[in-house]
C-alpha cells in the first residue's frame, strides 16, 4: 500500500467510518463528558489504551477461546483492563478521575470496545488488531475533542487546557467576551444539539461523496 | 416519604437518559416504533431490577467480607452478563411467545450501560436493600417512559420532510435536546 492511499484511508476512517458520528457507538460517554477539553482528552486516551490492549489480548487468545463463551471471556479481559486503567488514573490524575466519575468504569460497556473485539480482533492476528484498536481509539478521541471544543467555547467562552498530572493550567484563552457565552451548551441540551449538528455535518459530507461518485459513474457511461 | 422522593426524582429529574446520558444505544436503536419501545422497556426494568439486587447482595455478602472491593467492576459485569443469559434461557423455555417479543432485546441489554451504572450507583451511594430496590425500579421506569415518549414522537416524524443531512439519527438527537429542555424545567419539583 502506498503512502497516499494509506493517508486517504486514515481520513475516510476518521470521517465516514467515525465510530461516534458515523456508526453511533459509544454515544453515552461522548455526550456526558465532553464539557471541556481536559475531560475529552483524558477519556479519549483511556479508551484508546483499553481498546488497543483489549484488541491485542483478544486476538492473542482467539484460537483457544471456546466459541460458546467468547463474549464473557472478552468482557472479563476488558473489565480487567478498565480496572487497571481506572486505578492508574485514580493514583496519578485524581482530578481527572473525579471529573470523569462513573464513566471510567462504564468504559467496559462502551460498545466500540466490545464491537472491535468481536468484529475485528477475534479474527485477525495481533499486529493488525493492535493497529485497528489504535486507529479506532484515535478517531474516538478526535470526535470527543471536536464535541468538547464546540461545547467549551460556546458554553464558557474560554478555551483552556491544564496538565492532568499537576492540575496546572497550561493556557486559557477567552474567545467570547464575558456575558456573551451560551451556558446552555455546557448542559445536557447543548450536548444533544452539538452531537446532532456534528452528526448531520458528517452525513452531509457522506451524501456529497456519494453524489460525486454517482456523477463519476454517470460520466463514465 | 424519603423513598417516594427518591422514586420521583429518579424518574423525572435525574432521568437516566436525559440527564445522565446512559442507555443511549438502545434509546436510539429501538425507539422507532412504540411496540418495540415497550418490549425493550419491560426487558430493561426486569434486568436492572434483578441484576441490581443480585449485585448488591454479591457486594455486601461476598466482596466486603473477603476485602475484594476492587473486584467490583469485573464481578458486576460478569453477573449482569450471566443474569441476562439466564433470563434469556428461562424465558425461552417457559414462555415462547414472550421470548418472541423480547428475544432480540435481551442480548442487547448486557451492553446497556444503564444496567452497570445502576448496580454501581447503589453501592457508591451507600443504599440499603430497600433503597436499592426502589432505586432499581425507578431508574429503568424513567428509561422506559422516555423510550415510549420518544418512540411516539419518532413515529409521527416518519412522514415529515426533514433536511437530508438530518435524516435518521441526527434529527432524533435534536428531539432529545428539546425534550431535555422540557425536563430541566421539572428540576424544582423535589
Amino acid at each position: 500500500m502506498s503512502e497516499t492511499t494509506r493517508k486517504e484511508n486514515f481520513f475516510t476512517r476518521l470521517l465516514t467510518d467515525n465510530p461516534v458520528f458515523g456508526l453511533y457507538l459509544g454515544i453515552c460517554s461522548t455526550l456526558a463528558i465532553t464539557t471541556n477539553i481536559n475531560n475529552a482528552i483524558g477519556m479519549g486516551v483511556a479508551v484508546t489504551v483499553v481498546l488497543t490492549l483489549s484488541n491485542i489480548l483478544v486476538s492473542a487468545v482467539r484460537d483457544i477461546t471456546p466459541d460458546d463463551i467468547h463474549i464473557p471471556v472478552y468482557i472479563v479481559i476488558i473489565a480487567t483492563l478498565v480496572t487497571i486503567v481506572g486505578m492508574l488514573m485514580q493514583a496519578y490524575t485524581p482530578s481527572l478521575y473525579s471529573a470523569l466519575g462513573a464513566f471510567i468504569d462504564l468504559i467496559v460497556v462502551n460498545c466500540i470496545i466490545l464491537g472491535r473485539a468481536e468484529a475485528f480482533a477475534s479474527m485477525n492476528p495481533i499486529g493488525p488488531s493492535a493497529k485497528d484498536g489504535l486507529l479506532m481509539g484515535i478517531s474516538y478521541t478526535v470526535s470527543l475533542i471536536a464535541m468538547s471544543l464546540v461545547r467549551q467555547i460556546l458554553g464558557t467562552g474560554i478555551l483552556s487546557f491544564s496538565n492532568p498530572f499537576t492540575n496546572q493550567e497550561i493556557f486559557a484563552l477567552r474567545l467570547i467576551p464575558k456575558g456573551f457565552e451560551i451556558p446552555m451548551f455546557s448542559s445536557q441540551v447543548g450536548a444533544f444539539l452539538t452531537f446532532a449538528c456534528l452528526a448531520a455535518a458528517i452525513a452531509a459530507y457522506k451524501n456529497s461523496l456519494a453524489a460525486k461518485e454517482k456523477a463519476k459513474t454517470k460520466g463514465a457511461k | 416519604m424519603h423513598l417516594f422522593t427518591m422514586f420521583l426524582s429518579a424518574i423525572l429529574i435525574n432521568n437516566i437518559v436525559l440527564s445522565k446520558f446512559l442507555g443511549m444505544c438502545p434509546f436510539m436503536g429501538v425507539s422507532t416504533r412504540l411496540e418495540n419501545a415497550i418490549g425493550m422497556g419491560v426487558a430493561v426494568i426486569f434486568v436492572i431490577f434483578g441484576a441490581s439486587i443480585l449485585s448488591w447482595c454479591l457486594y455486601y455478602f461476598l466482596l466486603v467480607p473477603l476485602h475484594l472491593e476492587y473486584m467490583e467492576l469485573i464481578c458486576f459485569i460478569l453477573l449482569i452478563a450471566a443474569f441476562v443469559q439466564f433470563v434469556e434461557m428461562f424465558v425461552k423455555k417457559n414462555s415462547p411467545t414472550l421470548y418472541k417479543q423480547l428475544g432480540i432485546y435481551l442480548p442487547l441489554i448486557t451492553t446497556n450501560c444503564a444496567v452497570l451504572y445502576v448496580a454501581q450507583d447503589n453501592i457508591t451511594q451507600g443504599y440499603n436493600l430497600i433503597e436499592t430496590i426502589v432505586n432499581s425500579i425507578a431508574v429503568p421506569a424513567g428509561f422506559m417512559m422516555m423510550l415510549c415518549i420518544f418512540a411516539c414522537i419518532r413515529e409521527r416524524l416518519q412522514g415529515n420532510d426533514v433536511p437530508k443531512a438530518f435524516e435518521g439519527n441526527p434529527i432524533a438527537f435534536i428531539i432529545a435536546a428539546i425534550m431535555a429542555v422540557a425536563f430541566t424545567s421539572l428540576s424544582g419539583l423535589v
